[in-house]
């Protein structure tokens, strides 16, 4: 049922029965169905927001260029070797454990089609979107990439995929049903306030729908977080918070989940500056695979994408500038890992993207095309036409076991 | 059919009831604009001068807390309590102006400057990078947008790039010339982000035709711009690179701060800039797509005038789209509560002696779930625009959870739900809603149901 039929559902029991509590409805259906048609795959996908410098995450030490190019930034920073020619920024390294388990790996030099103007909202509407620069800021920006692939499943249910978080996820947004929460927001209202409420919203589209997720979605109970936290340890709390929300939905119902991190965009400083974003992407993994337990972690994919890349060189800031070819990471027990994949383009002057940004080898559409492919077994055309339009598929990366 | 008055107060102000005296036409609201800024005479600005003073004691404690110091009696103390107090100034002074600017707008007769303020604070976004410069912020938009929301646009535009809180914001105060004396043998060098926001979002627009050699030569004429505590924006000659740029085609040449501001002029004058405004402007106030004919009226205001902002705002007001009366956006989190404010006859005066960690807990902290923490936007292109972007689950849970339990703590006695939905809403209350006013279990969640519904959410 698609999420026009599954409200008019709600509003038809609201018509025959106003002290039947509409909203409870809603529970019901979402506590039916099964793990439907997606199987037992989980696929996590983080935005990161602010353009991480894959550079820095993914170091090619075996480059003598990259030490040149890179004075403050990136030599000596304990990074930790990978497979002789890339290491792994220190502030990831707690990740090397499933590195060696072949659960990690990455894909370097990945970027979407956007070139050029380098501007982080339009690279992010573009990413989210899964298209060509032909259409992004058009009619069909609004659909993101991974409701599209929803649309295409048949039997889905709203719980099976969940936008995380407080900020809006362009990239789950479409006419799938997909459910939208966080972890710190709370509902608390009387029988008569809900349908009441119900009643008020009932011609308004939007708020009609927001309401009806949030009411249904006020009985999850959600673990307190740490309130009196501050700083560094208030940002950890909330990464906690998250992926235990996170986790707690996919080892139920939910099979796809979409949320952002930001704090990427580290214009100088960034010895620094980058340390706690890295900090709080190794946590958010780390506690991810411990909350999802051994056996649905070996089947879940965790996928991270950037708008772009950083500037080979560090600029006059000890910092980056937005560029052009980024790394993305894959983890999860479905991901063959232990490997850094992508063709490696150089450093060579002449070999970047506009004699500053690391080159782009790979579409980073193509890689998630994969994985979808992967999982859930998508024809190869549907992906190219429905999830991706005009996305030519390269040869099988292998990227999922 | 939506009334004049019904409009002014909700498309372009700050709620119903209009204040007695709040213009009611739009010639009106032009005059009363054009006129003095009467908020600030009864909420004095935060001045720029005053939050670099606060920030320059602060970074200097921040420097000396490990040490012994000399105390306000001369004696030797803790230098780690020097630092405490000076952080509690800081604290002070930036919450201090958050309660003015609600105040402000709750109490405003003149609703449309309080809106347009709030507007352009979110195209030149900032936000403190450390809690040093928290207070810079805010006096911001004070100094910089209120004294120039009803001026031209390239005083707004060179007003906002050289202020202290934007220098420090887009790491201007970190690029230096890559030929220049201060870059020390090319150890410190250029920093693209001021100038790239500059051409991406303040003037041209991401849509319009440049290049990133425009960027990078932008980049270069805006070094020498620093900040130095104390003293805010300075000019160092040292830090500037030699020799002339050339952005979008325009040659820059001479010393000091001249050629940067000739490149700002010629930003504000372009035609894309007139129409990226416009089409902002219209945005905001009355559609998200707006009508073109209304963007091109005001993009041509723009144009005959030279950026003349009065004139763009008398375009918007006077082209019968701006009327229409489908209220199709959604007031945004800061706007939902000073509207629930007034709705709820909480005023000016009782705003100003509210404890600020009272409007930490009652305000802030919804406003936050509400996905808007006041002065941290996502980014430089600050807040969304569009309704979906608001009006999502979590969004409206928190608003909802609000509405139904804040104003019992506000207040000592709640209104009655019909009085209060008379109040907010006038003409718009629908039959759902007068129904469910009188329906409700009890006073509390009446008031809640009102302030929940959608008709009090859009605008």
């Amino acid at each position: 049922m698609d999420r026009r039929g599954f409200l008019k559902q709600m509003a038809a029991g609201v018509a025959c029965s106003a002290a039947a509590h509409p909203w409870m409805t809603t529970v019901t259906l979402a506590e039916t169905g099964g793990g439907g048609a997606l199987g037992d795959h989980r696929l996590i996908v983080i935005i990161l927001r602010g353009a991480m410098d894959g550079l820095d995450a993914v170091q090619p030490l075996g480059d003598p260029l990259f030490a040149q190019y890179r004075p403050t930034i990136g030599v000596n920073t304990g990074a930790v070797p990978l497979d002789g020619y890339f290491a792994l920024h220190p502030g990831l390294a707690g990740l090397k454990p499933l590195w060696d388990a072949g659960e990690l790996g990455f894909v370097h030099a990945v970027s979407t089609p956007y070139r050029d103007k380098r501007s982080h909202f339009y690279g992010q509407d573009l990413l989210e979107a899964g298209t060509g620069t032909d259409v992004a800021g058009g009619p069909q920006a609004r659909d993101g990439w991974l409701n599209r692939m929803l649309q295409v499943v048949p039997g889905l249910r709203a719980e099976t995929a969940y936008a995380m978080g407080l900020e809006a996820a362009p990239m789950l947004a479409g006419a799938a049903p997909v459910l939208n929460w966080s972890p710190e927001t709370r509902l608390n209202l009387s029988a008569q306030g809900q349908l009441l409420l119900e009643r008020m919203y009932h011609d308004d589209p939007l708020f009609r729908d927001s309401a009806s997720e949030a009411m249904a979605l006020m009985q999850i109970d959600v673990p307190e977080r740490d309130h009196m936290a501050v700083g560094a340890a208030r940002k950890m709390a909330d990464t906690d918070a998250l992926a235990d929300f996170a986790a707690d939905r996919m080892t139920g119902a939910t099979r796809i989940a979409a949320f952002s991190l930001s704090g990427w965009d580290t214009h100088r400083m960034q010895a620094t500056t980058i340390t706690s974003s890295m900090a709080g992407l190794e946590r958010l993994i780390l506690r991810l695979r411990d909350q999802l337990g051994r056996q649905v972690w070996a089947k879940t994919t965790l996928l991270t994408m950037t708008e772009f890349g950083r500037t080979a060189r560090e600029n006059g800031s000890r910092g980056t500038d937005h560029g052009t070819g980024g790394v993305m990471l894959t983890a999860g027990g479905a991901v063959r890992g232990g490997r850094v994949a992508g063709r490696w383009p150089g450093l060579a002057e002449a070999d970047l993207y506009d004699r500053r940004d690391l080159m782009p080898t790979s579409d980073v559409r193509d890689w998630a095309a994969w994985a979808m492919r992967g999982l859930y077994g998508f024809d190869r055309s549907l992906l190219e036409t429905a999830v991706f339009p005009g996305l030519i598929m390269g040869d099988d990366p292998g990227l999922i076991l | 059919m939506i009334d004049t008055k019904t409009l002014i107060a909700i498309r372009f102000g700050t709620g119903l009831p209009l204040p007695e005296g709040a213009p009611l036409d739009p010639e009106a609201m032009l005059q009363r604009l054009a006129g003095p800024d009467l908020a600030t005479r009864t909420w004095p600005a935060l001045t720029t001068a005053a939050a670099l003073s606060v920030h320059a004691a602060a970074a200097a404690a921040t420097k000396r807390r490990k040490q012994q110091v000399v105390g306000p009696d001369g004696s030797m103390v803790d230098g780690k309590d020097a630092y405490r107090a000076t952080r509690q100034a800081l604290r002070l002074q930036s919450e201090r102006a958050v309660l003015i600017s609600v105040a402000r707008a709750v109490g405003a007769t003149d609703g449309f400057r309080e809106r347009l303020v709030r507007f352009w604070a979110d195209h030149f976004t900032t936000v403190a990078k450390s809690p040093l410069h928290a207070g810079l912020v805010p006096a911001m938009v004070d100094d910089v947008i209120r004294a120039n929301v009803t001026g031209r646009f390239s005083d707004l535009l060179i007003a906002a790039t050289l202020h202290p809180a934007m220098i420090l914001y887009l790491d201007q105060h970190r690029s230096v010339g890559p030929n220049s004396p201060k870059s020390k043998g090319g150890r410190n060098g250029l920093n693209e982000n001021l100038a790239r926001e500059l051409i991406e979002l303040h003037s041209l627009g991401v849509d319009a035709t440049y290049a990133q050699s425009d960027v990078r030569q932008m980049a270069e004429l805006l070094t020498g711009l620093l900040f130095a505590p104390g003293q805010g924006q300075v000019f160092n000659a040292k830090a500037a690179e030699p020799g002339p740029e050339t952005v979008l085609g325009q040659t820059y040449d001479g010393d000091g701060v001249a050629p940067i501001l000739a490149a700002l002029e010629d930003l504000a004058l372009r035609p894309e800039t007139a129409r990226h405004l416009s089409r902002k402007l219209a945005a905001h106030f009355v559609s998200d797509t707006p009508d073109p004919a209304m963007i091109a009226a005001m993009t041509n205001a723009y144009a005959e005038t030279g950026g003349d902002l009065m004139a763009v705002y008398r375009a918007m007001l006077l082209h019968p789209s701006a009327w229409l009366p489908d209220l199709a956006k959604a007031r945004q989190p800061y706007d939902f509560i000073i509207a629930a404010l007034r709705a709820l006859n909480i005023g000016p005066a009782q705003i100003g002696d509210m404890p600020l960690h009272t409007m930490a807990k009652r305000l802030l902290q919804p406003m936050a779930r509400m996905g808007q923490p006041m002065y941290r936007a996502p980014g430089p292109d600050g807040w969304a625009e569009e309704a979906e972007a608001w009006i999502t689950p979590q969004g409206l849970a928190a608003r909802i959870t609000w509405a139904m339990e804040v104003p019992s703590r506000l207040l000592a006695e709640l209104p009655e739900p019909d009085a209060l939905g008379a109040r907010a809403l006038g003409p718009l209350i629908s039959v759902p809603l007068a129904f469910a006013m009188a329906a409700a279990e009890n006073r509390r969640e009446g008031v809640g149901l009102v302030l929940a519904s959608a008709e009090f959410n859009r605008r």
